[in-house]
């Protein structure tokens, strides 16, 4: 058999820690969702809509997308009230969280 | 109602459902479970029946559950969870628990709710369990490959009600299952959407704080059973809103109240043009069946209105007696 | 042995399960009424409504139900305990499966009855066998007496830590759930103690953290943990032979996992499950008189199959009659293939017996003919002791 099974408890019981999740970031077929935080008015409509919690936030501040979970549904996409969100292709250069470069920087949320 | 930097502080504090689950792209249901999970203060425990929502995320050793979840069949999930919240009742007596109130949510499909689930719905809504059921709603069953069920709508293609050089899609009419759970005088029932997450996530505050059992139908997007862009999921169930084909409403111990008024109602097109299972409607030779599809929903708003109507009054008392 | 202070009462089969249940206070009894089981809850109910103990008692609205609320309570961290019969066991019996894969410990009660069709109340082992290979483990009483003390033991073998596992204990419907007689229960705080506090790794209430239970397993794991499954089984007849020996320590009655009766240099014997054993008794005392050497083993544990200790209880025994109250047809009856694979190899000729379904009388003089058959050779491949046509006896 290849690969570990886990930790094998009674009854198959499993806990949120015992593997890392499975990068599902792997589905995209070419496009990836980019920010022009220039535009983003953290309204976090696109977070709520995601089905891969693949929208970031910190203390309800937008902070990106995580790459391992987006499936590229596009979905963000659609729902953006600010049309600050858009597809580009996988390979585009692109500032921490997905940030089209140049239009800002992620700005942490305060606790 | 909490509003989304609520429910995004809530959700960072005590995360209930995770991603790396293996629902399709743009699945509908996902956003349904993190609102109702983000909308209930406190511990929770999830019971989940067999389908796409159990076995997506919860393929061994992965777990996309952040609360403690157990899924036993695919026809039993208000059972196991009555089962649950009476351990919970003769725990909680003898001081084995916490003080702090557990809420008890199961999830299950339209096949384990509508029909093979029924049963055991009907029974744990009868012997009164504290807890809320939420049915995500897709309108077939969809985890096994897209086959009719008791919601899916009338001329629906599915695979096992096919249009073909006889078959013209489902030949049957969805159940209301919302009014069947509202026979059970049970305290709380509603209609919701992902679409509206306000709306639901209200909803899920006011289940959450009945005493007794609630029941969430909530109808969630499918990409690939309804034949639908991934993207488009949140915009058909705004559509399946505005069309009227699932009206926004509650039911507070008997009493109907829409919740969400449309501004204008959207023509039915806008709903079955999106969606493949719908894609033998164009044309002359399908006119019939869009007919008794807009009957069919004129007919329900209608009825819905008159009761909202009728049962106005009462919610104006018991807000007047609750103010 | 210990003896210790006992009340007597004379109590069916249904009734001391139900005393059993009240003095072990499970935290949530989930059930549905069926003959011949439905005593068992009607007496525990009373018991309730009396407030002889606070279980949670919920009436559901089928078997499947039950067993459904029984898994969620016993894994959300609460004793649990549920009872059945017949067509309700054949309808939870989907849920017992996964009890069992689930590692939930839960005692379910059985009053053995026929399955249908044609529907019949009476009692046989059909429904039993149905859920042999779930995983759960399975007891049969072979009186009220036994009803009783296998029902208290019982939560001890399903919730020790190598086992996690369902537990039936099986009473003959009307044989032993509608046989009134003298019943010794021990006094409440001795179960109490004796049961303890219901602890599982995990709960889904009051656990270290969240669990998920039930999860979907794909062909790289599954099989791990179906094995796990097979493992605990094994485990178990380890475990009850030590509660076995405790409880008689204790209170004074030993119920081991076989029944080995008059086998002393006994030469033809019997094998059953349940109440038969009585009967069974009586013949081999009165063949003994007559200077047979004949004996009897009755299994209490049949789940899992105490295959070493059926070997050594075996002796100098030469052929051995296994009764089955129970069929399955096309191929030989569960207890005789069970038996036939234990034994195999030890050069003892085993005949197959079919008696009793669905609540057809066992009598002695039948049992008498049946060891008497054991001298000669075999007549047939599987007698069918009371069937009309076969053997008159079944008219008499």
């Amino acid at each position: 058999m290849s690969g570990a099974i886990g930790p094998l408890r009674a009854g198959g019981v499993v806990l949120p820690g015992d593997v890392p999740r499975p990068r599902t970031g792997g589905w995209r077929t070419g496009r990836k969702p980019a920010v022009d935080l220039s535009r983003c008015v953290n309204c976090l409509v696109c977070w709520i809509h995601c089905p891969d919690t693949a929208v970031l936030q910190e203390h309800a501040v937008f902070q990106g997308f995580n790459y391992d979970l987006c499936k590229g549904c596009e979905i963000c996409v659609e729902v953006c009230p600010a049309d600050a969100i858009s597809m580009v292709p996988e390979q585009t250069e692109l500032a921490a969280g997905g940030v089209l470069p140049g239009t800002g920087v992620l700005a942490h949320g305060q606790g | 109602m909490a509003n989304l930097k609520e429910l995004a502080l809530l959700e960072e504090r005590a995360p209930g459902f995770y991603g790396g689950h293996s629902l399709c792209a743009g699945c509908g249901i996902p956003p349904i479970v993190r609102t109702v999970l983000g909308s209930i203060p406190g511990p929770k425990v999830a019971i989940s029946a067999t389908g796409c929502l159990e076995v997506a995320t919860t393929r061994y050793p992965f777990t996309a559950w952040g609360v403690p979840w157990i899924h036993v069949a695919f026809e039993n999930a208000a059972a196991v969870a009555g089962g649950v919240e009476a351990a919970y009742r003769a725990l909680s007596r003898r001081g084995a628990l916490g003080a702090e109130p557990v809420t008890f949510v199961a999830f299950a499909g339209d096949g384990g709710t509508y029909d093979i689930g029924l049963q055991a719905l009907s029974g744990a809504l009868e012997r009164g369990h504290r807890l809320i059921y939420v049915c995500y709603n897709n309108e077939a069953y969809m985890n096994t490959g897209i086959q009719r069920s008791g919601a899916t709508p009338y001329a629906a293609n599915t695979t096992t009600s096919p249009v073909g050089s006889l078959g013209r899609g489902k030949s049957e009419r969805r159940k209301d299952m919302t009014a069947i759970v509202v026979a059970h005088h049970i305290p709380y029932a509603a209609q919701a959407a992902a679409s509206h997450w306000q709306d639901l996530g209200r909803k899920v505050e006011r289940a959450a704080a009945t005493d007794g059992p609630s029941f969430l139908n909530v109808l969630a997007t499918c990409p690939p059973g309804w034949g639908h862009d991934a993207k488009d999921s949140v915009k058909l169930a705004r559509i399946a809103v505005e069309t009227h084909y699932w009206p926004l409403f509650e039911v507070v111990e008997g009493h109907y109240r829409i919740t969400h008024r449309p501004l204008h109602q959207r023509p039915l097109e806008e709903w079955l043009n999106l969606q493949k299972r719908f894609s033998h409607l164009h044309g002359e030779r399908s006119a019939d069946l869009v007919v008794r599809l807009q009957q069919e929903l004129d007919e329900g708003w209608s009825q819905l209105q008159m009761r909202d109507a009728a049962d106005a009054e009462w919610f104006r008392a018991q807000e007047e007696a609750g103010a | 042995m210990a003896r210790v202070e006992t009340t007597s009462q004379v109590l069916t089969g249904a009734e001391a399960t139900a005393h059993a249940m009240r003095q072990i206070r499970p935290d949530v009894v989930p059930v549905y009424p069926i003959t011949p089981q439905t005593p068992i809850i009607q007496t525990f109910s009373r018991f309730v409504a009396d407030g002889k103990t606070d279980t949670v008692l919920l009436q559901v609205e089928s078997e499947h139900s039950a067993m459904s609320a029984a898994v969620g309570a016993a894994l959300a961290g609460g004793r649990t305990m549920t009872a059945t019969a017949s067509q309700g066991l054949a309808l939870m019996v989907e849920v017992v499966y996964i009890a069992a894969g689930l590692r939930a410990p839960v005692v379910i009660a059985v009053g053995n009855r026929a399955l249908s069709g044609p529907i019949n109340i009476h009692g046989d082992h059909s429904d039993g066998m149905l859920a042999r290979d779930s995983g759960a483990l399975q007891l049969y009483a072979q009186d009220a007496q036994e009803a009783y003390d296998l029902t208290v033991l019982a939560p001890r073998l399903a919730e020790h830590p190598d086992v996690m596992l369902p537990v039936m204990v099986g009473q003959d419907g009307f044989n032993v759930t509608h046989s009134a007689e003298p019943v010794a229960l021990l006094a409440d705080e001795e179960v109490g103690e004796f049961v303890g506090e219901y602890r599982i790794p995990n709960p889904l209430l009051g656990g270290e953290g969240p669990s998920s239970h039930g999860v979907f397993a794909m062909p790289d794991s599954y099989f791990e943990i179906r094995y796990q499954l097979v493992e605990a089984v094994e485990a178990a007849e380890h475990v009850y032979d030590e509660l076995a020996a405790e409880y008689a320590r204790r209170f004074g009655r030993f119920l081991p996992a076989i029944d080995s009766y008059r086998m002393e240099d006994a030469q033809r014997a019997l094998l059953v499950l349940g109440s038969a054993a009585g009967t069974a008794k009586d013949v081999v005392d009165d063949l003994r008189g007559e200077g047979e050497r004949v004996g009897l083993l009755a299994l209490r544990l049949y789940r899992p199959f105490p295959e070493a200790a059926l070997r050594a209880a075996m002796g100098g025994v030469t052929r051995l009659g296994v009764l089955d109250r129970a069929v399955s047809p096309g191929a030989y009856p569960p207890l005789f293939s069970d038996a036939h694979a234990a034994l195999s190899g030890t050069g003892i000729e085993l005949r197959s017996f079919v008696y009793g379904l669905g609540g057809r009388d066992l009598s002695t003089r039948a049992l008498r003919q049946v060891l008497s058959e054991l001298a000669a050779p075999a007549a047939a491949r599987i007698r069918y002791v009371g069937l009309r046509g076969e053997d008159d006896d079944g008219e008499s």
